[in-house]
């Protein structure tokens, strides 16, 4: 890992901030969806399934040489898109850090609504999974 | 009166979302408020701010009959047969939860039925459900038709020695379906078995006159029909009100309190516990008079079933789109759509209207059993009232096809 987990962050803020308009950035999030990368049809069973309102979630992960590594998938390409952004700056990061992480860098790039309490959509419950695993695994 | 004179009483309409003008397309969930009602809630709230029908004072009498009034528009606008049958509540929910409760109390025990429809929203299933837990009773379910009709052929073969209510949706807040509730009422009150109708979407597209109806409870909420939130409303006939015992204690349902042993006031204050939502509830007065002005007007009517008809042609149209909710006649549809877009989520489909200033509602819509029998895990909803334009459900159709090339 060359960068560290705040210039990571700092990447993916700068790449929203390149879209005005909302539409190009949900456009740009269906794209990071579309190419996520594939998740394993076998592990969309219960244990991974994150239960959320609307869109499931469906996450994997695994601990080597004190990192973590996640996977994982939806049945909603918004949320695909989100999930991209959140394993490209959490994987492969030490628990450590994770734990010790706010995960407000998604709030700052604007995607607040996808992330209300109150809509309990599977991402909120991911993020809150990630930081479990994080913690447990310190 | 066009839809112009009725959209510039609705100071939210001219707003912008996310910098696109605001088509607000979730009316079904709740409408938006016209100026004379949100100026009523204002001039009570200045004016006549004192807790009813407690105190002798000029402030106390002034709100005092600001509720009792509203009590009295209900009773003429429902045509109930007295203002004792009219008890207010902060919504539907609690409205069926009151009765669920009540009405259990008196007449349910153990080994009765109680049937409700598969396509009712989770407000007319938990209750009914909470219910036969407590007493040990059996909730029995009646089917839908591949087109989103009740079997209302098979109620009679549901309804047994020991059902002791059926409580059925007047019109489904997932299919836009009208149900036929009189004939429900008709063959239900042949075996003895009293109704409550889940009024919340009823009362936003249909004339409603329970004595006409015959029907035992109707429940509704003001917020869904251009009132203020809080404003829920339960009538139910006398005969049963009086007796069921009361929902909650408290302050106002009570005659004599000693601790040897209370008695109970008389309807409706029996089931009205504590201080009451009196700067809320008299809003109904205003927004049920502009509602029903618009259900009288035929320009409006007409202009509405353009948009019902312009919107249900374009869907159906689309093979991408499963629409569900297709009765045989359009007069039994209601300008509610709900649909699901082949291969693209209805959640993703929502985020994208959203952007483009569409609100709209996606998930199951407390509708978790109809999801289910319709095989899916939620829907897109669209739902048009008396403000939307025709305009707007063409933007919606064009977006729509938008939304789903983006996705795709
Ligand atoms: C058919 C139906 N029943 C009950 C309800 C519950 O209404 P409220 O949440 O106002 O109590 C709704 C509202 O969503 C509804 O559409």
């Amino acid at each position: 890992m060359s960068c560290t987990l705040e210039e990571k962050k700092q990447a993916v803020i700068e790449d929203f901030s390149l879209y005005d308009e909302w539409l190009d950035k949900y456009e740009y999030l269906i794209e990071l969806g579309k190419n996520l990368d594939p998740y394993p049809e076998e592990l969309k069973t219960d244990d991974h399934l994150i239960k959320g309102c609307q869109s499931r979630v469906w996450l994997d992960y695994w601990l080597q040489d004190n990192r973590l590594y996640f996977r994982a998938d939806s049945d909603a390409i918004i949320t695909k898109g989100i999930i991209s952004l959140l394993i490209g700056v959490y994987s492969g990061r030490t628990p450590e850090e994770i734990a010790a992480d706010d995960f407000g860098f998604v709030a700052d790039i604007g995607l607040r609504d996808n992330l209300s309490p109150t809509r309990a959509n599977g991402l909120v419950s991911m993020i809150e999974t990630i930081r479990t695993v994080a913690e447990n695994a310190r | 009166m066009n839809v112009n004179d009725i959209r510039i009483q609705f100071p939210v309409l001219g707003s912008k979302a996310y910098g696109k003008p605001l088509v607000y397309l979730d009316n079904a969930a709740t409408s938006q408020r016209p100026l004379p009602v949100i100026e009523e809630q204002a001039r009570l709230a200045k004016t006549a701010n004192a807790n009813i029908h407690r105190a002798v004072h000029y402030l106390a009498d002034k709100a005092t009959d600001a509720f009792e009034s509203a009590r009295d528009y209900v009773k003429e606008y429902l045509n109930a047969a007295s203002r004792e049958e009219i008890v207010f509540t902060s919504g539907t929910t609690a409205s069926i939860n009151l009765v669920a409760f009540s009405f259990g109390e008196a007449f349910v025990g153990e080994g009765d039925e109680i049937i409700v429809s598969c396509a009712e929203h989770h407000s007319n299933i938990v209750p009914w459900q909470m219910l036969c837990q407590r007493k040990k009773a059996h909730l029995k379910v009646l089917d839908i038709q591949e087109n989103g009709c009740l079997q209302v052929e098979n109620l009679e073969k549901l309804i047994s020695q020991r059902t002791k209510i059926v409580a059925i949706t007047h019109i489904s807040n997932v299919l836009g379906i009208v149900n036929p509730v009189q004939e429900i009422i008709r063959i239900c009150h042949n075996h003895g078995v009293p109704v409550l109708v889940d009024g919340a979407q009823g009362i936003v597209h249909s004339h409603v006159d329970v004595q006409s109806l015959d029907c035992d409870f109707y429940a509704f909420s003001g917020h869904k029909v251009f009132a203020a939130t809080g404003t829920g409303v339960l009538y139910g006939k006398k005969k049963w009100l009086n007796a069921m015992p009361p929902y909650m204690g408290g302050g106002e349902m009570i005659e004599t309190v000693r601790f040897s042993g209370t008695t109970y006031a008389p309807l409706p204050a029996k089931f009205e516990a504590g201080t009451q939502n009196f700067n809320v509830i008299p809003t109904l007065i205003p927004a049920l008079s502009f509602h029903r002005a618009c259900l009288e007007n035929m320009e409006i009517l007409d202009y509405q079933k353009n948009i019902r008809e312009y919107v249900y042609d374009r869907l159906l149209e689309d093979k991408r789109i499963t629409l569900f909710g297709q009765p045989e006649s359009l007069q039994d549809k209601i300008p509610l759509f709900s649909f699901s877009v082949e291969g693209v989520h209805h959640e993703d489909l929502a985020l994208i209207l959203d952007k483009m200033g569409i609100a709209t509602r996606s998930g199951q819509m407390c509708a978790e059993p109809l999801m289910d029998r319709l095989g899916v895990t939620g829907l897109l909803r669209v739902s048009f009232t008396w403000y939307n334009t025709l305009e707007e459900a063409e933007y919606l159709i064009n977006s729509l096809y938008r939304a789903i090339e983006m996705l795709s």
